[in-house]
């Protein structure tokens, strides 16, 4: 049988072809999706395919699970946006949990883990102040050279964690950290970023409580002023940066899902979708990154692309061993070639001289 | 990898070990379970490095769900490891039911539940409860259908632990033993197989008719339990009542309005027993 997650990319593509799979397969598909946190995103797929009973039982399983983590994520996003009630600015929500906010497909079965959010650059001080104060999150890292670190380097503020719900939160003022070399116009992204319809998050809240909002509209019409999700070329090139630009491809399949499901769902709204998507990525200064996700995902998982996007590269085929190293009892394997892009990951990070100071810092603080 | 899979009662487990040993005791204690066809979680027994796999062998517990800085076990207690994987997988994993962390036991199609922090006494209480006259249903878990609200049998190995283990050598078969895991993080554990007829009948549910709470070393006494306490504390007993969302609500708020509870405190096993059957003859 299929030794690596191709088993995985090919029933995520194409259902049928689970049809053929035996009670090893079966497992192996299930420890595979699991580790890759795929499980729930697999069941939305199979849901009209005949399984065995089993398999039935535990894609059930994960359709629940996926439905609270929706919810989870939808709360965490509305009490953030209670606590960013004063603030005038846009709160733009970023991956899962702007995927179901604006009910998007890619959103469906998805596991959502940390809230995303982007606010301008020159607002962090007052969005930090309003979550630390008003919305009871706090530090998780209390090392100092972590902290400035994320502060002079980072493209986000360091992970705050909520006290009672044990929920991080990640404040991004742009999209790739200051060192890498492409410089993404995050004032572009909140410009173009779109208020998102406020009855998506009011629907996770008890039907009491929506209608008392509906009288004493105060704390709901601050929210639905402030939460945004991306533009859909702009919410195409942060899931891209986040996967090709930045980390080192792990979470990448469930990644390169999402990239599958927005294009082909905004492609299909909008014809001239391709052409914008380049344009945009050209402006964030993405558009190789772009063009690679658009050929893993037409290799992967069938995404139809731009003829000219197409042509095959061949450090593809080095994606798509990392990929898709993973055994059938949902370990990591490829463990060199894992390595390298680890190594790749912080190459893009950072200029050398820094990386190398870096490294050494954390190497001696252990 | 070497490979042992087997069925508690609806959740079937895969157990891969990179050592020969551990599978070797789980295939002799769990012979009488069914073996399932595809399991519902992977459990995996894997060295923390290469070389730790030959000197001092140093067990990490990984599977499909993980506690992130779960801390190794030396080979010795690869038992525990493999009971502790397929706990974590049930405890994170599991959304057929509501999950409460309590220990059950059997009698004419009704079951008596109990709950309580570890030490409590919960998990001797069902063993010695089903060596006598009562179905053992299961010592860790209890799982509450949704849609009937019925107690669903979780019978795994009943896991001893220091004095419960000397407490139930002398009741049960010395053939039903695993061995003796000494200095474990835990204190000292034995695990037990559970009678051949708890395992036999591990499909048939149960209605929840008493809930106890138990408290071990404490002189003889009974307490109601109100229903917002039992509520309180039952939502903390359970590792998916948020998750499932109204349908745990729903589940346990039936679960408190309909089955009594009590709090009861003892000084020996023998103590407990009688005071379990007397709430059980006024009660259930």
């Amino acid at each position: 049988m299929s030794c690596d997650a191709m088993l995985l990319v090919d029933a995520l593509r194409e259902p049928a072809t689970t049809r053929a799979l035996d009670a090893n397969d079966w497992t192996a598909l299930i420890a595979m999706a699991r580790a890759e946190q795929l499980i729930g995103t697999l069941a939305e797929r199979l849901k009209s395919e005949s399984v065995p009973p089993k398999v039935a039982e535990i894609l059930a399983e994960a359709r629940i699970n996926a439905d609270y983590q929706r919810r989870s994520a939808l709360w965490e996003a509305e009490c953030a946006a209670r606590a960013l009630s004063d603030y005038p600015g846009k709160v733009v929500l970023m991956k899962g949990t702007a995927y179901v906010a604006a009910d998007l497909k890619a959103g469906e079965g998805r596991h959502i883990g940390d809230l995303d959010v982007l606010v301008a650059r020159e607002d962090l001080p007052q969005v930090e102040a309003l979550l630390l104060s008003k919305g009871g999150w706090e530090w998780v890292k209390e090392d100092a050279y972590d902290d400035a670190y994320y502060r002079d380097h980072m493209h986000e503020l360091p992970p705050l964690i909520h006290k009672e719900r044990d929920r991080m939160i990640d404040v991004h003022h742009t999209i790739l950290p200051l060192t890498a070399r492409p410089s993404p116009d995050a004032a572009g992204m909140l410009a173009n970023a779109q208020l998102i319809d406020s009855n998506l998050t009011v629907r996770a809240e008890p039907v009491e409580a929506r209608n008392r909002s509906e009288s004493r509209p105060s704390t709901s019409s601050a929210r639905t002023e402030t939460l945004c999700v991306l533009s859909p070329t702009d919410m195409v090139i942060h899931c891209t940066a986040h996967m090709i630009a930045d980390g080192d491809l792990a979470g990448g399949l469930r990644n390169l899902w999402d990239f599958h499901c927005l294009t082909t769902q905004f492609a299909e709204s909008d014809p001239d979708f391709w052409p914008q998507l380049s344009a945009r990525a050209a402006r964030h200064q993405l558009l190789p990154a772009v063009q690679c996700a658009a050929r893993l995902s037409l290799r992967l998982y069938g995404t139809t692309i731009p003829q000219t996007w197409g042509r095959k590269k061949l450090a593809d085929a080095y994606f798509v061993r990392r990929l898709t190293a993973r055994d059938g009892w949902g370990r990591p394997t490829r463990k060199v070639t894992r390595l390298a892009f680890y190594i790749r990951s912080h190459w893009l990070r950072m200029p050398p001289l820094m990386l190398a100071r870096h490294l050494w810092t954390k190497w001696r603080k252990g | 990898m070497h490979e042992f899979s087997a069925q508690v009662g609806p959740a079937a487990f895969r157990i891969g070990s990179q050592w020969r040993s551990p599978v070797d005791q789980l295939a002799a204690l769990y012979a009488d379970y069914p073996k399932p066809e595809i399991p519902d979680f992977s459990v995996r027994l894997e060295a923390v490095s290469m070389l730790r796999r030959f000197i001092r062998p140093s067990v990490m517990i990984e599977g499909d769900y993980m506690l992130p800085d779960a801390a190794p076990l030396p080979l010795a207690q690869a038992l525990l490891a493999a009971e502790m994987g397929m706990n974590l997988q049930m405890a994170l994993g599991w959304r057929r039911h509501l999950l409460l962390h309590a220990s059950a036991v059997e009698k004419d199609g009704k079951a008596l539940i109990m709950t309580g922090a570890s030490g409590s006494g919960k998990s001797t209480l069902s063993a010695l409860l089903g060596q006598s006259g009562w179905r053992f249903m299961g010592d860790e878990f209890v799982l509450l259908d949704l849609e009937s609200g019925a107690a669903v049998p979780f019978p795994r190995l009943i896991s001893l632990k220091n004095e419960a283990i000397a407490a139930m050598e002398a009741q049960a078969d010395a053939a039903r033993f695993g061995p003796l895991m000494e200095g474990t993080p835990k204190g000292n554990i034995r695990h037990l197989m559970p009678p051949v007829d708890a395992i036999a009948r591990m499909a048939e549910p149960a209605k929840p008719a008493l809930l106890l709470f138990p408290r071990y070393g404490h002189n003889w006494a009974v307490r109601d339990v109100a229903p917002g306490e039992t509520f309180m504390r039952m939502t903390q007993a359970s590792t998916n009542y948020v998750a499932l969302g109204e349908a745990g609500f729903t589940a346990m708020t039936r679960f408190i309005k309909t089955t009594p509870a009590r709090a009861i405190d003892y000084q020996s096993g023998a103590e407990a027993v009688s005071l379990a059957e007397g709430l059980w003859e006024q009660l259930a």
